[in-house]
């Protein structure tokens, strides 16, 4: 018996071992890729900070000899050219005012595709679904065209409307009611509730969470989006922050405190947004992923 | 239904036939007149010399190289972090979180971030290299192979998160049992590996591929805003060249065509991917 332990004992201990060091070095290769993930973030705000004749000096300040605002009050005072302000606003709006469309056409499209029975359902399910297979620069040249027939080159609506057409949403709701119980609604409609009742006071209670992830992702897509908005909100006046820090790029060329303190702006709703809802995001993102 | 139902017919359904009609004419945007003109504009796109042929194959090809040398990359790395993250340890969550963040960012702010860490005189990215003996003056934004290391690179660092996460997912479905019974047959963390983890990811897999190439063959702000397409149009992607041929010159009716061709390609090339894993599945 005792001998037993003491082989068993030393049999463990060197795999005890093996499994410190293992740890030790994955921890060693995370923090690594760590610094490789922060570092740059850092640099990007410790130079918004700086005045700009220190922004490029070598031996890089990873904290600023001398703490300024010149890179943020250059930004917001307003200018023609480049108000970021405007940009800033003009993004929480578009994001916004995207984000309720999608979730309002979405989760009633979607309702109607899990629960109600209509002729030709099954088609313009497949309809639609098979529209998230083509890729989205084939709708640049015609969306551009309709857009302008419509009167909305340059405004704001260009980036709230059109994008809020995508499938994705559908698809994702329709997931989600499809895996509620039948019971609640039908207890619903023998009380004699029609079905838009039903929805408004039965389901979306129960679709909180999916709907608060449809619209995280919604928003972040929104807000970081590039190729449309900068060909359809050409004056500076109208731009979304994306193509707007490509103009501030243009305009400031090296002076890299402002357009470092130009990228902060534009992060700074993100990562707090994504601080405080990683799980929702994360998880949002890899169960939408293996489900499509 | 019905509102979802008008977005989705004028901004999808409509605009995919209308950019068919665009392509068979000579659509000018700027020009009342909009003749009528067959095919022509795809078959110029496959007649050497044309106006639109060079240009068009220079950008898919640069498209294609930035897809070749990301893919892989992007198929690999994340998937050894998420082996590492898919560890029992303290903290993997914010690793996990901490890799993803620059995902969130948008490919705005990582482009002005990276130009800004690129550029050959002021950079941090050369400055850190010479400090390392090695040499510390790379024109990495101007000249080749090195735009292509930073483009890739830099995507690398923005989507990695991205895929790391879907993996992690795709790892923690896989039922412990199967590892269990793989040790108990002797099989070394290497044979584990090839017989369970990889056959369990098979569907994830085939998801991060497609994605990945996908999301790829879509590049445009990378080079965008870093390179502007630099040296000469040597990494001005498809969707640059198409965006600025019918948005910026406006010759809408070859750009359209431009962007059915490039659509068609991607569509082979998915159905030769799922191929390729079904064929390997059986």
């Amino acid at each position: 018996m005792t001998h037993q332990t003491a082989r068993a004992e030393s049999k463990r201990n060197p795999q005890k071992g093996k499994r410190l060091a293992q740890l030790f070095l994955s921890y060693a290769a995370l923090v690594l890729l760590t610094a490789v993930f922060v570092a740059p973030l850092l640099w990007m705000l410790s130079t918004s900070l700086k005045p700009n004749v220190q922004a490029t000096r070598f031996p890089p300040n990873w904290i600023p000899e001398e703490f300024s605002g010149e890179g943020y009050s250059a930004i917001l005072t307003t200018s023609t050219q480049t108000p970021v302000l405007q940009w800033f606003v003009n993004s929480m709006v578009a994001a916004s005012a995207n984000v309720a469309l999608i979730l309002i056409t979405a989760s009633l499209a979607a309702y109607a595709l899990a629960r109600l029975n209509f002729r030709g359902k099954n088609v313009l399910f497949a309809t639609i679904i098979a529209t998230l297979f083509i890729p989205q620069f084939v709708f640049l040249i015609p969306n551009y065209l309709i857009v302008d027939s419509l009167g909305w080159l340059n405004t704001l609506l260009a980036v709230i409307v059109p994008s809020a057409a995508n499938a994705f949403g559908v698809f994702f709701m329709r997931q989600f009611f499809l895996s509620l119980p039948r019971e609640l609604e039908e207890a619903a409609l023998v009380d004699g509730a029609n079905w838009l009742q039903i929805f408004l006071r039965v389901i979306l209670p129960l679709s909180k969470a999916p709907l608060a992830t449809l619209a995280l992702l919604s928003f972040l897509i929104n807000w970081n989006d590039f190729l449309w908005p900068v060909y359809v909100l050409f004056s500076p006046g109208s731009q979304t922050l994306p193509p707007g820090l490509s103009t501030l790029q243009d305009s400031y060329t090296t002076n890299y405190t402002v357009i470092m303190a130009g990228g902060v702006i534009a992060s700074i709703p993100v990562l707090i947004v994504y601080i405080f809802t990683q799980r929702f995001i994360i998880e949002g993102v890899s169960r939408s992923g293996l489900k499509g | 239904m019905a509102p979802y139902l008008v977005l989705f017919l004028i901004f999808v359904l409509i605009p995919v036939v209308f950019g068919l009609w665009i392509s068979l004419h000579n659509w000018d945007y700027l020009v009342p007149r909009k003749p009528w003109v067959g095919l022509e504009n795809y078959v110029n796109l496959f007649t050497a010399n044309s106006t639109t042929s060079e240009p068009f194959w220079q950008s898919m090809k640069a498209t294609g190289l930035f897809t070749l040398f990301s893919v892989p990359l992007l198929v690999v790395i994340p998937l050894l972090v998420a082996l590492i993250l898919n560890q029992k340890f303290r903290g993997r969550n914010f690793f996990r979180a901490v890799y993803f963040a620059p995902y969130v960012l948008g490919v705005a702010v990582v482009g002005i971030l990276w130009r800004f860490l690129l550029d050959p005189n002021v950079g941090l990215v050369n400055y850190y290299l010479g400090q390392l003996g090695l040499p510390g003056d790379i024109p990495w934004t101007t000249a080749l192979p090195w735009a292509w290391v930073s483009l890739v690179g830099m995507t690398v660092w923005w989507t990695l998160g991205f895929n790391a996460v879907i993996y992690l997912a795709g790892l923690q479905d896989i039922d412990p049992a199967l590892y269990d019974a793989a040790k108990v047959d002797g099989a070394n963390r290497w044979q584990r590996f090839l017989n369970v983890t990889l056959p369990g990811l098979r569907p994830v897999l085939l998801f991060v591929v497609t994605i990945t190439f996908l999301l790829s063959a879509n590049v445009f702000g990378q080079p965008y805003i870093v390179t502007q397409g630099a040296p000469g149009n040597e990494t001005r992607s498809a969707i640059m060249y198409i965006a600025e041929e019918g948005l910026r010159n406006f010759n809408m009716g070859s750009a359209a065509a431009m962007s059915y061709v490039l659509a068609l390609v991607l569509a082979l090339l998915g159905v030769a991917n799922f191929a390729f894993f079904r064929y390997r599945g059986d």
